[in-house]
C-alpha cells in the first residue's frame, strides 16, 4: 500500500519568500536612528532628519524586498514608497498654511468684539495701549465680513444667471455652430484671464459708464464675476453634458416641449452638480484680493450699501492691516487682526465647500427602493 | 382611439447618408405591426421617423410622406410637439426620470406640459395607466418612490404607462424586450396583446420568435451591405411571412440561414 500523504513542506510551492507583516515598522524605526545618527554628525535639524530618514526606510525596504521577495515585490515596494512619499510632499503646504494660520490667528478670532466690531474710530494710540498697557485689543473685521458676503452674493447673482444659460446654450442649442465654438473659445481664455485684469476692467468700465473714482462693492462684484462667470459656464457645460440625452427623448416622446424639457428634467437631473460646481466658483473668488483693491477701495467702516462708498474685504482688510498697521510703531495688534481675519476667511471656504457636498447630497437623484 | 399610419415613398437620410431608402407600408389601426430584420437594416431609424423623432439627431431629415388618418407628419406648418403627443414611444432602455418619484413618471407628460390636474383625476390617471401596463399591484404601495428603484423590466413597464398616460392614437415600441429576462419579457408581451384592443402598436424586435408571438402583420427590412440603405423587403400578415414569404431573403432571415 502506497502512501497518499504529500510531503510537509515548511511553505507553499505556489509562493516566495515573504517578508513580515512588521517589516515596515521595524525599517522604518532603523531609518529613523540611522537618521539620527547622521544627522548628529553634520548637525541636526528636523527637515533633514525627516528626508534622510525617507530616503533610508525606501532604500532599506526595497533592499530587503529584493533579497527576499524578489524583483517583482521589490519594484512594488519602491513604487509605494514613491507615491507614498509624493502625497506627503503635497500635503506639507497645506498643513503649514492651516497649522500657521490656526496658531497665528486664534488670538486675534478668540479676542472679545472681533467679529462684531468694525475699525472705525480704531487709531494707533488704542494700539499703543494694548502694547505698552496691556488694555484689551480694540476693533474687529465686523465690516470686512460684511462686505466679503455682499460682494460675493452679487458677483453670484450677476454670474450664476449668465454662465447657467451660457452652458445651457452651449449644451442644448451650440450643435457644434460657429456661435459656440467662439464662446467656448472665448470662456477658456477667460478662465486664464490674471485677476488684477478683471479688476482693471470693472474699474474702468464703471469709470466710462458712471464716472471717475467709482468704488463701489458693484464693481468689485462685476470683477468677480468675470472671474467666475467662466468657471460656472465650464462646470455645468460639463454637467448637462452627463445627462443621458434617453431622458431629453423621453420627454419628447411624451409631446414635451425643449424649453420644457430643459427645465424640468435635465436641469433638476443635472442640479446636484450645478450646484456644488457654483460652491466651489464661489470658494475661488471669494479670497481674492488685488481686483477689490482696485474696485472697491477699503473701508474702516461698516458700509452695507453695494452700490455707494467704499467697502471693505476680508482680504483688502489682511492687506491693508499688514502694509499699513494701524500704529506704525506698534504693528503687531495689527498683524493679529490681519491673522484673525485669514483665519475666518479659511473657515469660510472651508464652510463653502462643506455647503457643496451638502448641496450635492440633498439635490441628487433619489434612489432606493 | 387609435389612428392608422400610411407611409409614402419615404427616403430617410441621416446628413447626406440615406439610411432607409423608398419605404411604402401601410398600418392599420388596432393591430400589431413588428419591423424585423439584421442590425443597421435602419428599423429603429424608420420606427422613430413615425413620430418624427428622427430629426432631434443632428443632421437628420427626411422625405416623402407619412401619413397619420391621411394628416402628413412632415407637411408644413406640423408641429413635431403635436405629432409626438398623438404618438408616443417606448424605447430600447427603460428611461424613467430619475428625479421623479413613481406616480410622476407616469404624470411626466401631464406634468411637464404643465396642464392642470385635480389630485383626483391624477389619482385616477395614475391607476388606470399601471393597471393598463400591468404595474399596479407591484407598486401601489410605493408611488412616491424613486422610478429607478424598481427592476428593469418594471421600469420598462413603468415607461409604458407613462406612454400611455398622454392617450396617444400609436404606440411605437423600439426593442422594448432586448434589455429584460424571459419572464419580464412574457409581461411585456402580454401587454402589448392587450394594448391593442385600444391603440395601433408598432414594435421593433430582434427576436424573431416574439414578432411571431404579438404581431398581426410583420415587415422585414433587409440591407445589402454595408453604406448601402435598408430597404423594406416584404411586408405581410405575420403567418404568411413566417411560413410562406415570396422573397428569397424573407425566407433566409426566418429560417435562420443568416442575420
Amino acid at each position: 500500500m502506497t502512501s497518499t500523504l504529500t510531503p510537509v513542506r515548511k511553505r507553499s510551492a505556489l509562493t516566495k519568500g515573504q517578508l513580515p507583516k512588521t517589516a515596515p515598522y521595524i525599517v522604518l524605526a532603523v531609518a529613523l536612528i540611522l537618521g539620527a545618527a547622521i544627522l548628529a554628525l553634520i548637525g541636526f535639524n528636523a527637515f533633514g532628519w525627516g528626508l534622510v530618514s525617507a530616503i533610508l526606510f525606501a532604500a532599506g525596504l526595497v533592499g530587503w524586498s529584493l533579497v527576499v521577495e524578489g524583483s517583482r515585490k521589490a519594484k512594488d515596494k519602491l513604487a509605494t514608497c514613491l507615491v507614498v512619499g509624493s502625497f506627503l510632499i503635497a500635503l506639507l503646504p497645506l498643513v503649514s498654511v492651516i497649522w500657521t494660520v490656526l496658531v497665528n490667528g486664534l488670538p486675534g478670532l478668540l479676542d472679545p468684539g472681533f467679529l462684531t466690531t468694525s475699525m472705525n474710530g480704531v487709531t494707533g494710540a488704542f494700539d499703543n495701549k494694548t502694547v505698552e498697557q496691556g488694555a484689551p485689543l480694540l476693533g474687529g473685521i465686523y465690516h470686512a465680513i460684511v462686505g466679503t458676503l455682499l460682494i460675493t452674493v452679487l458677483a453670484t447673482l450677476i454670474s450664476v444667471p449668465v454662465g447657467l444659460l451660457t452652458a445651457i446654450y452651449l449644451v442644448e442649442y451650440g450643435q457644434d455652430r460657429a456661435l459656440a465654438r467662439a464662446i467656448t473659445f472665448f470662456v477658456d481664455v477667460m478662465t486664464g484671464i490674471p485677476s488684477i485684469v478683471a479688476g482693471l476692467f470693472a474699474a474702468a468700465a464703471f469709470f466710462a459708464v458712471v464716472g471717475p473714482g467709482t468704488k463701489t462693492g458693484a464693481v468689485a462684484a462685476v470683477a468677480l464675476s468675470v472671474l467666475m462667470i467662466p468657471v460656472v459656464v465650464r462646470s455645468s457645460e460639463e454637467m448637462l453634458k452627463i445627462v443621458p440625452n434617453e431622458l431629453r427623448e423621453a420627454a419628447y416622446a411624451l409631446g414635451v416641449r425643449k424649453w420644457r424639457t430643459i427645465l424640468k428634467v435635465v436641469l433638476p437631473t443635472a442640479i446636484s452638480g450645478i450646484a456644488s460646481g457654483i460652491t466651489l466658483a464661489i470658494a475661488r473668488v471669494i479670497g481674492e484680493t488685488a481686483p477689490i483693491l482696485v474696485t472697491a477701495g477699503f473701508a474702516t467702516t461698516i458700509n452695507t450699501n453695494v452700490f455707494s462708498g467704499w467697502m471693505a474685504s476680508l482680504p483688502t482688510f489682511i492687506y491693508t492691516q499688514i502694509l499699513n498697521p494701524t500704529s506704525p510703531s506698534n504693528p503687531d495688534p495689527s498683524s493679529e487682526r490681519a491673522w484673525g481675519a485669514a483665519l475666518v476667511l479659511i473657515i469660510l471656504v472651508m464652510l463653502l465647500n462643506l455647503g457643496a457636498r451638502l448641496v450635492a447630497s440633498l439635490f441628487a437623484p433619489k434612489t432606493g427602493r | 382611439m387609435s389612428k392608422r399610419i400610411d407611409v409614402k415613398d419615404l427616403n430617410v437620410y441621416y446628413g447626406k447618408f440615406l439610411a432607409v431608402e423608398d419605404v411604402n407600408i401601410n398600418i392599420d389601426a388596432k393591430s400589431v405591426t413588428a419591423f424585423i430584420g439584421p442590425s443597421g437594416c435602419g428599423k429603429s431609424t424608420f420606427l422613430r421617423t413615425l413620430n418624427r423623432m428622427h430629426e432631434v439627431i443632428p443632421g437628420a431629415r427626411v422625405e416623402g410622406e407619412v401619413l397619420l388618418d391621411g394628416d402628413n407628419l412632415y407637411g408644413p406648418g406640423v408641429d413635431p410637439v403635436t405629432v409626438r403627443s398623438q404618438i408616443g414611444m417606448v424605447f430600447q432602455r427603460p428611461n424613467p426620470f430619475p428625479t421623479m418619484s413613481i406616480r410622476d413618471n407616469v404624470l411626466a407628460g401631464v406634468k411637464l406640459n404643465n396642464k392642470k390636474i385635480s389630485k383626483g383625476e391624477a389619482d385616477v390617471l395614475v391607476e388606470r395607466s399601471l393597471q393598463g401596463a400591468n404595474l399596479w399591484n407591484e407598486v401601489k404601495d410605493r408611488l412616491s418612490k424613486p422610478g429607478s428603484g424598481l427592476s428593469g423590466g418594471q421600469q420598462q413597464r413603468l415607461c409604458i404607462a407613462r406612454a400611455i398616460a398622454v392617450e396617444p392614437q400609436v404606440i411605437l415600441m423600439d426593442e422594448p424586450c432586448s434589455a429584460l429576462d424571459p419572464i419580464s419579457t412574457l409581461a411585456i408581451e402580454d401587454l402589448i396583446n392587450e394594448l391593442k384592443d385600444q391603440y395601433t402598436v408598432v414594435i421593433v424586435t430582434h427576436n424573431m420568435q416574439q414578432a411571431a408571438r404579438v404581431s398581426d402583420k410583420t415587415a422585414f427590412f433587409n440591407i445589402a451591405g454595408t453604406g448601402k440603405p435598408g430597404k423594406l423587403i416584404e411586408f405581410g400578415d405575420t403567418p404568411t411571412i413566417f411560413s410562406n414569404p415570396t422573397e428569397k431573403a424573407t425566407e433566409d432571415y426566418v429560417s435562420g440561414r443568416f442575420g
